[in-house]
């Protein structure tokens, strides 16, 4: 178990056109200026869209690159300009990446090997991660002779013999079809419990990261927009970024005067079903409603509480409340689900009251 | 609406397939079939009449102990080459695929030599390695290999490459080595940029240094492909007989005689075509089996 800490990280690439002649304007900023801290034993997933560095980050901590500027820390002690191979990190690649002529015994005890660990221990901790991630049967088998699901776990369990620090997960779940995933994610919160290592993970997929992240950092162009558990990032959003980013259907924003006003789909309910005293009336003129798994997505123009402006309501089953379409219906927000950004910034502020 | 020509694959597979089928029967098998009945026949460049004389040609190659002589020789320089082509080969690959400054300049010179024609390659060689006039030898002596009382090899001002049996067969090794060395190379190049990235990052991260990397991931790899260019290699030096011809035309003493060129000896400049056929027809089995085996290869390529 160990604290991963990063400081003022940069990492810049030299611009496409500008390959040959490295010192072009162009460079593009993967990461800028990242300050990140994990707690002991915790798992922090990196959460961002594609492009944000959050692979970059990932790989640096690593070791696979090298910052332009900025420190990586694990357990206090500066690790940047080491290899890999000191940094006593695991890493679970999207690929898996396992050696394919080498069996899953092979695959597994490789680091040891390369850690000079005596035979006998070798055996003895394959023969443990094996059991622990219930692939004892496949030991004597190819890598292309596994299914998904289960050279997820042989790279675990590779990842795991060396009793790292620090597991990095890069998409370990991207490669998995639909119903895997949701079991194979189980599986990983449960497994990480069990050994209580630091793990950072990164995905594009925001239910991955409200599943399994004790905290979540989102990043964006390079940078963190705000790190927290998944309640506080999904309930107290810090920008119209992480606002919009999260949750799906994501937060309705309608800009009034200086001040955007944003509320999720789900408080958006029609009036009746708002307590009287604290909601704040929202007119929705109607156009579309969709049925997803008892849900229903109402679809319509937000008259009243600002601009108007396109929104989406998510009507629980529960709720009865015929909703037509074409015509415009009273709807409230509860006055605490209300969050607030600045126009210009895009930045939580304080709630504005209606002058 | 007429069936037209192009409506008929199988005419016109057999339209497309004509000219290599052609080829195939008019340069390989009459030739192939031509040399079989020669090695049977007693025909010579004085008299081309057509006599059966059964295994005779055979009896009398068993008997020459150039043949055997020969067919060691090819051996040796075959398997001598391949293993340094397959190294330096590696190395070269290794060079090829990094990134550094000025890399398109070492590139196009690794590739020359085998862009330049082999005849050609052959004669620049022959006068590196002339035994008065080498510059080679020039150089060792400018820098006390050669030519004085104290120098480090032998006091002589020439190393005589060529006249030497043991310093010949170097050098037609030597050659050929550098001949090949770009075609294995390219090939290599082709595998280990197909090895994916993540399975050196992965190894990196697992704790393997370099040289584990190197022979527990890289090689095992690229292995396929390492045996291909070996293979293809080998059937060119097996086959070539221009770089001995020009080099030392077999001498000194039939020290580097290979099988190719004893049996043009033989056969063309002796006119024995019988048996110069018979001595010829000894590449084949062993043309067979390397073929078989990169064919084999490239099978186990598909199915990883």
């Amino acid at each position: 178990m160990a604290v991963v800490e990063v400081k003022n990280l940069i990492k810049e690439y030299p611009g496409g056109a500008g390959r040959r002649r490295p010192h072009d304007r162009g460079a593009v900023r993967a990461v800028d200026g990242i300050d990140l801290a994990t707690e002991e034993g915790e798992y922090l997933v990196l959460l961002g869209p594609s492009g944000c560095g959050k692979t970059t980050l990932l790989r640096t901590i690593a070791g696979l690159e090298q910052p332009t500027s900025g420190d990586v820390l694990i357990d206090g002690h500066i690790v940047t300009g080491l290899p890999p191979r000191a940094r006593q990190v695991a890493m679970v690649f999207q690929s898996y990446a396992l050696y394919p002529h080498k069996s899953v015994y092979a695959n597994i005890v490789f680091p040891l090997r390369a850690a000079k660990v005596p035979k006998e221990e070798r055996d003895r901790k394959v023969q443990w991660a094996a059991a622990l991630l219930d692939i004892g049967h496949l030991l004597g088998r190819k890598p292309r002779q596994l299914s998904g699901g289960e050279r997820q776990r042989v790279a675990l369990a590779r990842a795991l013999v060396r009793e790292p620090k620090v597991f990095l997960l890069d998409e370990p779940l991207s490669n998995l079809d639909a119903k895997l995933r949701a079991s194979a994610r189980d599986e990983l919160k449960r497994f990480q419990q069990e050994v209580g290592t630091t793990t950072i993970y990164v995905t594009h997929d925001q239910v991955e990261a409200m599943g399994l992240g004790d905290r979540i950092a989102v990043l964006s162009q390079g940078r963190i927009r705000q790190v927290g558990p998944p309640s506080e990032v999904y309930d107290n959003p810090a920008d119209t970024f992480v606002a919009t980013f999260i949750g799906s259907p994501p937060m309705n924003l309608v800009p009034r005067d200086d001040v955007i006003v944003g509320f999720r789909p789900e408080h958006l309910l029609p009036a009746s079903a708002v307590p009287e005293d604290q909601a704040v009336t929202i007119r929705l003129a109607v156009d579309r409603v969709e049925f997803l798994s008892g849900d229903r997505h109402v679809y319509g123009t937000a008259l009243g509480i600002g601009e108007p402006t396109r929104v989406v309501a998510r009507l629980p089953a529960t709720l009865d409340v015929a909703v037509p379409v074409g015509e415009e219906h009273e709807f409230a927000v509860a006055r605490e689900r209300l969050r607030f950004f600045a126009t210009d910034t895009g930045k939580r502020t304080e709630a504005v009251e209606r002058p | 609406m007429k069936v037209r020509l192009a409506d008929r694959p199988g005419a016109l597979a057999w339209i497309f397939l004509m000219p290599s089928v052609v080829y195939i029967i008019a340069l390989v098998a009459v030739p192939f079939f031509l040399a079989i009945g020669f090695a049977l026949s007693d025909v010579t460049a004085g008299d081309p009449s057509f006599d059966w004389v059964g295994l005779r040609n055979f009896e009398r190659a068993f008997d020459d102990p150039v043949f055997w002589r020969s067919l060691g020789n090819t051996f040796i320089f075959t398997i001598v080459s391949m293993v340094l082509v397959v190294l330096l080969g590696k190395v070269l690959a290794n060079i090829l695929v990094a990134q550094f400054k000025g890399k398109w300049i070492v590139r196009f010179l690794v590739l020359l030599p085998w862009t330049t024609p082999v005849a050609l390659s052959s004669i620049s060689w022959l006068w590196l390695l002339d035994s008065i006039f080498s510059p080679i030898d020039w150089v060792m002596r400018q820098i006390g290999m050669l030519g004085s009382q104290d120098a480090l090899i032998k006091p002589d001002r020439n190393m005589y490459w060529l006249g030497e049996p043991g310093l010949a067969m170097a050098s037609v090794i030597a050659v050929h080595v550098w001949r090949l060395t770009p075609l294995a190379a390219v090939i290599m190049v082709a595998g280990l940029v197909a090895i994916p990235r993540d399975l050196d990052e992965a190894a990196r991260v697992d704790g393997a240094g370099y040289w584990r990397r190197m022979f527990e991931v890289t090689i095992p790899m690229v292995l396929p492909v390492a045996a291909v260019a070996a293979l293809f290699g080998a059937i060119f030096t097996f086959t070539d007989m221009a770089v001995v011809d020009v080099l030392t035309n077999g001498g000194p003493n039939n020290a580097t005689q290979v099988l190719t060129s004893w049996a043009f000896f033989r056969g063309i400049d002796g006119g024995d075509v019988g048996q110069g056929a018979a001595i010829a027809l000894f590449l084949f089995p062993l043309l067979l089996a390397a073929a078989i085996a990169i064919l084999q290869a490239v099978k186990r390529m598909e199915v990883r």
